[in-house]
């Protein structure tokens, strides 16, 4: 990818302290996001994941470094500079944050309003935005009246009204149903690719990092300890905190059948259920499991599987893609 | 003592008793809004924190309101009479309660406003909202169901000091249940006046919490 940096954090650093306690919340953070790309910030909660996405709109402030937004330090801005730039980053949140006493209309007009927008012109603004998320016959709703995920898209078309260049996901779908879930990331890849607008997400679930991020940082105790493309760091996980996060035992990781295989990573985008006898049924190879390590949380699988590769072409053809139909990832092992 | 002889004097007390309240209460908040806005724009974690300036704010605050009515009804007296005309009377006891009130007016509305949502504003200030937006279009807007309830209490918590009017000459409900009722021994006068302050409270809370209740759409 060509495309030029939007923003980029260099040596960011953020304490919290009072009397007693200091904590290093971010600690010499350093990466960039390109235009038009979809960029992933996962950790563990307490990994400082929340502070850093915050920093990129100075929500927070660091103690040290810089945020660099088109080259302009943001920590840097006066606050009618600071102001501006912020009218060009949408920003969505966990809790939604909608202002619970306007309409749905009227809370995707509110980025308008502060701009100064002509009344005619953002009425017909918001009525597009509610077309974009799907919305259009909530005009009229309270937020108290409508779902989870209903409100996460009335927070994202009031994030997009400003014609934003980037979208900042503060665990955007942290707090949804896997069925609500998946409607989000849709969208949000979708606006990604028709606005061409830029996300950073921060997340917790590695799921959501495979299925819409281009490219993603793993952060661990206030420290980028992984970074690269999705494929890449996926396949090749290389930090404890991202062994961790997949699910994933350091001493399995490594383990190599000796023989040709296929690994099938599971990063909770499956549902549990009997995966491997639905392949031996549909697909009718007789699957051989090498080794497994797998963990269920919270009604999900995370970890990974050795399969013996079938000897025969065309079966292992139909085995690999049974497998990534139902959302997992495969790789082939000493081919 | 007839029905015909309590109606009027009872309808010019209650006349009175308004005439007292309502002022009061509008000027009460005139004062105490900015201030209670003050109270949680500049707080620690609010959107302009001025942790010494609210110390100070707050202090001052809490300090007016120790001093009891009674009190300060009295501790007024030439500054009532510089601001008003005269110390004593219904229409210059405006000034000691307005001057009572203001104060726990902007405590009251720092309560409602310290009810919004932290990530609501956040919200707003990730949008590049300036303060003022901030304070016009989230915070009052999205406390306003609260704030209404906080008024009507205010209100109530007034029409109640106006009470102790009798002591400086003022007029009102209170006064006659007290010097022409309880001390001139005419006790019809004094409980249907009373019970008339006691109509006035239920019907303010009534609708303060009926309007109160209607404009929030928080639940469906």
């Amino acid at each position: 990818m060509a495309a030029a940096p939007l923003i980029e954090i260099i040596k960011l650093s953020k304490v919290f302290s009072d009397d007693e306690n200091r904590v290093v919340a971010l600690n010499d953070i350093t990466l960039t996001v390109k235009e038009k790309e979809v960029y992933g910030i996962v950790g563990m909660s307490g990994a400082g994941k929340s502070t850093l996405i915050r920093c990129i709109n100075r929500l927070d402030t660091p103690n040290a470094g810089q945020v660099l937004y088109r080259g302009q330090d943001i920590l840097r801005m006066n606050r009618r500079q600071l102001l501006a730039t912020r009218r060009k980053m949408g920003m969505i949140f966990q809790q939604f944050n909608l202002l619970m006493q306007r309409t749905v209309g009227q809370n995707v007009r509110y980025p308008l309003e502060i701009a100064g927008v002509k009344h005619t012109k953002a009425n017909a603004r918001v009525k597009e935005l509610l077309d974009i998320v799907g919305l259009s016959d909530k005009l009229n709703a309270y937020p108290a009246q409508l779902s989870g995920g209903q409100r996460q898209r009335v927070a994202i078309a009031r994030a997009l009204a400003s014609n934003p260049e980037v979208l900042l996901c503060d665990e955007a779908t942290s707090a949804l149903d896997p069925m609500t879930t998946q409607s989000i990331l849709e969208l949000l890849q979708d606006i990604n690719r028709r606005l061409g607008i830029t996300i950073v997400l921060i997340t917790h679930e590695m799921a959501v990092i495979r299925q819409i991020c281009d490219r993603v940082a793993i952060l661990d105790g206030g420290e980028v300890v992984e970074e690269g493309s999705v494929d890449e760091v996926f396949v090749h996980t290389k930090s404890e905190a991202g062994k961790r996060l997949f699910g994933v035992l350091p001493q399995e990781a490594q383990d190599d059948p000796g023989i040709p295989a296929l690994r099938i990573v599971f990063d909770g985008a499956v549902a549990a259920k009997p995966i491997i006898s639905r392949l031996s049924q549909e697909t009718n190879v007789a699957v051989n499991i090498l080794s497994a390590n797998m963990n269920h949380l919270g009604g999900k699988v995370y970890g990974q599987m050795l399969i013996e590769t079938p000897k025969d072409e065309q079966d292992k053809n139909a085995v690999v893609r049974f497998l990534t139909e139902q959302g997992l990832t495969v790789r082939e092992v000493n081919t | 003592m007839s029905w015909e002889q309590l109606a009027p004097i009872l309808l010019e007390g209650l006349w009175e008793t308004l005439y007292m309240t309502v002022p009061s209460t509008l000027i009460a908040y005139l004062i105490g809004m900015p201030l209670g806005i003050l109270l949680v724009t500049t707080a620690t974690g609010g959107i302009r924190p001025m942790p010494r300036f609210n110390a100070v704010l707050g202090m001052a605050i809490n300090f007016l309101r120790s001093v009891p009515f009674i009190i300060l009804l009295a501790m007024l007296f030439p500054v009532t009479r510089a601001v008003m005309g005269r110390a004593i009377g219904t229409q210059a006891i405006i000034f000691p309660l307005t001057v009572s009130a203001f104060p726990y007016v902007a405590r009251m509305v720092e309560n409602s406003l310290v009810e919004v949502d932290r990530g609501v504003i956040e919200a707003a200030q990730s949008m590049g909202s300036t303060d003022w937006q901030i304070i016009r279009k989230v915070l009052l807007p999205e406390a306003f169901p609260s704030l209404l309830n906080g008024a009507a209490i205010c209100m109530v918590t007034i029409l109640g000091y106006t009470a102790m009017a009798s002591t400086a000459g003022g007029g009102g409900l209170g006064a006659l249940a007290i010097t022409k009722g309880l001390n001139m021994r005419n006790f019809p006068l004094m409980y249907s006046a009373s019970l008339l302050l006691v109509a006035l409270v239920q019907i303010m809370t009534y609708f303060g919490n009926r309007i109160s209740r209607k404009s929030d759409h928080r639940k469906k």
